[in-house]
């Protein structure tokens, strides 16, 4: 592959050129019910050709991976058309890697039945809880290799390596139905999913113990998030703001988004990583062959840095920092975070509580979602607080507010960390990636909860 | 290729059913206000399912290149099966061919010219109408071939045209942030540049006013794009045949009780010519028709795929939809709300003295739509004062229950209008929700 990739960018009347050809198998097993529902395996090979000419880019994909000089002669023409400026690329020294996945237990390796029979006595576990109506059950397993090539005279080939087990559960007493849900992620080790009995047990019995609980007030109130709906309020209230290519061209956000500005206290700290073992967000390179690292978003309260492709931090002359991410070879990568969290404060969980008069205890999250100014995301799991004790379970909070006076009104970050096992999916122009999301608990004093 | 697998499959299998999909798209893309890329793709790839020893098998491959692939094919197929779910169904034997139309060789026909020109009239239109837009445009054709084809004899072919144009404008103000968007899509080369612009040249101008609500309940008006995330989420997910079969359906022991207003009839329908969601027949070869889920408000039909309605023993309905990775599942094409006698949208505004029309809410579809609850942020809606829209509201939230909202419709207009090519409904009126606010 690597000499078919190289003599394809021999020739070539572009600014810049880069191949990326993966292959890649996975296995799914679902189940819906107590019934198994699918097993199936794919195996894919793609490739695609992204070429920048004056500023303008042309993207050609395919699966038939032939011909890749006349695949490369089209996305240059393609970009000729659209370039009307000038390719602003940040520099990146061509790297020469191979990165081999390094599996501490390797799904590939263990037989489809033994993962079965694991996913079995999962589905078992949930139905031992009485009042469960239905339950999803998804196992995932996946290798890519990737090789990729460009025109500064980068290659690279990687691997990577995945393996998820979600669990959904709903819980149904006449005509109220709730729901729970727990995951596991790694891209090292399928030992992540197994020996989960007990995990998997307590969310059925949370669906189960939801139907008790009482739709809340609507209003403005104080609340303490968990470790794991603070990570998902990182990344969406704050991470997708820090996405450089919503900035680079919008003089507007840009000047909100202005490095050094104060977004919350001294004890607020937001970091990205592509580097945190284990993570389903850690990758060696991105898909423009930029090598990941750590990069701080705020620090002591202040804007300190954003998330870049080569192009972004070209245009802003900032450093790039292996954001880049690609779906598969069907798609250009855009922006994106991988790891994101908020880091440890000193404030005791007990601590906070004792501030809450009349409040809402969030844990764990259904989805979260950005419009750049608003963010808005759902809780699994809620609790009154009054006078500084949790009360009453509630179902159906939504949070919804304002990123800049929330962030501000964040009062005090917990002493305590955690990122959330069931790893994340991130959705942004149609595309998907696996991240993580991180934090400690979260105390906010100002929060809109949506109600009845 | 498709009988050489059957052929292969058939060996160590009672059934098998071969489905190959191509297609070629050509998306060209404006970001910030100019020409960004063009992208070309070509995908194609193969599934074979079979049914060996009563067992479901899978195996899905985009590496077409020789017989050893296709061994490679049966064999994941055959090794899934083992685990498989047990089969009950009955692929279809006949051949469906055609019905509706939903190829016009104009869209084929569209060259990259032809496209970029498409997407510079709206992002030109757009930039005209307020120099501080900041505008992103997407034009793009596709053009997909379906095969399909079982050890039964059954089986479809056809061919797909698809032409979209979508548009969208962000306005920041200070820190202020407005983003509105419209989204053309049709198999047929009839997409309109100026009237993508011009519905959200509209939407900017009714927001260039902020009005204030304060919470509390409230009639809730939504426009059939608002109502597309909303409202109609938890029923999407109720009329699933499979939510039915697991028990989770609050509809699912109501068939032909009188749930709703009967101002309400919801339809599936794959029979509607140039409609995105159409198709001669659905991916398991079962000829597509037009399903009454809600008639005057009554609880008429789910939707199933072969396997689902054999598991529930109900009838199946032609919904057997998959990606091509994975098994089919049901799945809707066209969903149709029929239109009311209420009039225009703006008729239905003139008849409201306090109110807020939502068009686009954030978060909606979080919620635990199993129950029927939904909360929303507003993310793009309207303060109603005496008949007119005010101004736009923001920090606000719309929450409450489907089932309780669409027992009592208040108003239903006549006209309905397409969302994202396969829903087309007309406004909603409810005459009470929930409106949550933030303060001063």
């Amino acid at each position: 592959m690597r000499e078919r990739i190289e003599e394809a960018l021999k020739r070539h009347n572009a600014d810049y050129v880069e191949i990326r050809v993966e292959e890649t198998k996975s296995t799914n097993i679902t189940y819906r019910g107590k019934d198994l529902e699918e097993v199936g395996t794919t195996t894919q090979l793609g490739g695609c050709v992204r070429a920048a000419v004056n500023g303008g880019w042309g993207f050609v994909s395919f699966n038939r991976v032939e011909d890749l000089g006349e695949k490369v002669a089209q996305a240059a023409s393609q970009a000729r058309i659209v370039g009307a400026e000038k390719t602003e690329l940040a520099d990146v020294a061509p790297v020469h890697d191979v990165v081999h996945v390094t599996m501490r237990r390797d799904p590939g390796a263990v037989p489809l039945a033994e993962k079965k029979r694991l996913m079995d006595s999962y589905v078992e576990e949930i139905w031992r809880t009485p009042k469960i109506q239905t339950s999803t059950v998804r196992y995932g397993d996946s290798y890519r290799k990737q090789y990729f090539g460009n025109s500064t005279g980068a290659y690279i080939e990687q691997e990577r390596g995945r393996v998820t087990a979600h669990f959904g559960v709903v819980a149904r007493d006449n005509g109220n139905v709730q729901q729970a849900r727990a995951g596991f992620a790694s891209n090292e080790d399928y030992g992540v999913v197994e020996g989960k009995h007990a995990e998997v047990r307590e969310a059925a019995e949370k669906a189960v113990a939801m139907l008790d609980a009482t739709p809340p007030k609507g209003g403005e109130f104080m609340v303490i998030l968990d470790s794991t709906l603070a990570g998902v309020f990182a990344h969406e209230a704050f991470g997708h703001l820090s996405e450089a290519d919503h900035v680079y061209e919008n003089d507007k956000l840009r000047e909100i988004m202005v490095l050094g500005r104060k977004f919350g206290g001294e004890f607020l700290n937001i970091a990205d990583s592509g580097k945190v073992p284990g993570l389903t967000g850690s990758f060696a390179y991105d898909d423009e062959g930029v090598p990941t690292g750590k990069q701080y978003l705020i620090r002591e309260g202040e804007l300190v840095g954003r998330l870049h492709s080569r192009e972004t931090a070209g245009k802003m002359g900032e450093t790039p920092t292996g954001n880049a991410r690609a779906q598969s070879y069907r798609v250009p990568p855009l922006v994106r975070m991988r790891n994101t969290a908020i880091e440890p404060g000193e404030t005791p969980l007990e601590d906070m509580l004792a501030e809450v008069k009349d409040g809402v205890y969030c844990k764990n999250w259904y989805g979260g979602q950005t419009s750049m100014e608003m963010f808005t995301f759902s809780c699994m799991e809620a609790y009154a607080i009054r006078d500084g004790k949790l009360a009453e379970p509630l179902r159906g909070v939504n949070l919804s507010g304002n990123v800049f006076t929330t962030l501000e009104n964040i009062v005090a970050v917990g002493n305590d960390f955690a990122w959330d096992p069931a790893g994340g999916t991130c959705g942004k122009g149609g595309q998907s990636a696996p991240v993580g999301d991180g934090s400690p608990h979260v105390l906010i004093s100002k929060c809109l909860v949506g109600g009845q | 290729m498709l009988d050489a697998l059957l052929d292969e499959a058939r060996q160590q299998a009672e059934v098998a059913e071969a489905l190959y999909h191509e297609s070629t798209e050509l998306p060209i893309s404006f970001e910030a206000n100019r020409m960004k890329s063009i992208n070309a793709s070509q995908s194609s790839g193969m599934a074979l399912r079979i049914v060996k020893d009563g067992r479901i098998g899978l195996g899905y491959s985009t590496k077409l290149d020789g017989p050893d692939d296709l061994d490679t094919l049966v064999a994941s197929a055959v090794e899934s099966a083992e685990f498989g779910a047990e089969a009950r169904f009955t692929l279809p034997s006949a051949y469906t061919a055609n019905g509706v139309t939903i190829f016009d060789p104009a869209v084929e026909a569209l060259a990259l010219d032809d496209l970029v020109t498409l997407g510079t009239t709206a992002l030109d239109l757009l930039r005209d109408h307020d120099k501080d837009f900041l505008c992103d445009v997407g034009a793009s054709r596709r053009v997909s071939r379906v095969e399909l084809r079982n050890s039964r004899g059954g089986g479809t072919a056809y061919q797909k045209s698809v032409v979209s144009l979508g548009g969208s404008i962000n306005l920041t103000r200070g820190e202020d942030i407005l983003d509105v968007w419209h989204y053309a899509v049709s198999c047929r080369a009839d997409v309109d540049a100026q009237a993508v612009a011009q519905r959200i040249i509209q939407r900017v101008e009714d927001a260039r006013e902020t009005a204030t609500v304060t919470t509390k309940h409230m009639p809730v008006l939504f426009t059939p794009q608002g109502l597309g995330a909303t409202l109609m989420l938890p029923l999407r997910q109720a009329f699933n045949g499979k939510t039915v079969l697991q028990g989770a359906s609050p509809l699912g022991e109501r068939l032909g009780e009188q749930v709703f207003d009967e101002k309400l009839s919801i339809y599936n329908d794959g029979t509607i010519d140039h409609a995105v969601g159409s198709a001669p027949a659905d991916d398991e070869g079962m000829p597509l028709r037009r399903t009454p889920l809600v008639e005057d408000g009554y609880v008429r039909s789910f939707i199933y795929d072969l396997q689902t309605a054999g598991l529930a023993g109900a009838e199946p309905t032609g919904n057997g939809e998959r990606s091509p990775n994975s098994l089919p599942a049901p799945g809707y094409h066209n969903a149709v709300i029929a239109p009311g006698t209420d009039g225009s949208l703006a008729d239905i505004i003139g008849g409201i003295d306090e109110g807020i029309l939502v068009e686009y809410t954030m978060g909606a579809s979080m919620g635990n739509l199993f129950s029927g609850d939904f909360s929303g942020n507003v993310l793009l809606g309207y303060k109603i004062e005496h008949g007119k829209l005010a101004g736009r509201v923001k920090n606000t939230m719309v929450a409450g229950n489907t089932y309780d909202a669409l027992k009592n419709i208040a108003a239903l207009g006549s006209e309905p209008e397409w969302v994202g090519g396969s829903f087309y409904a007309p406004p909603l009126l409810v005459a009470d929700l929930s409106v949550s606010t933030r303060e001063g």
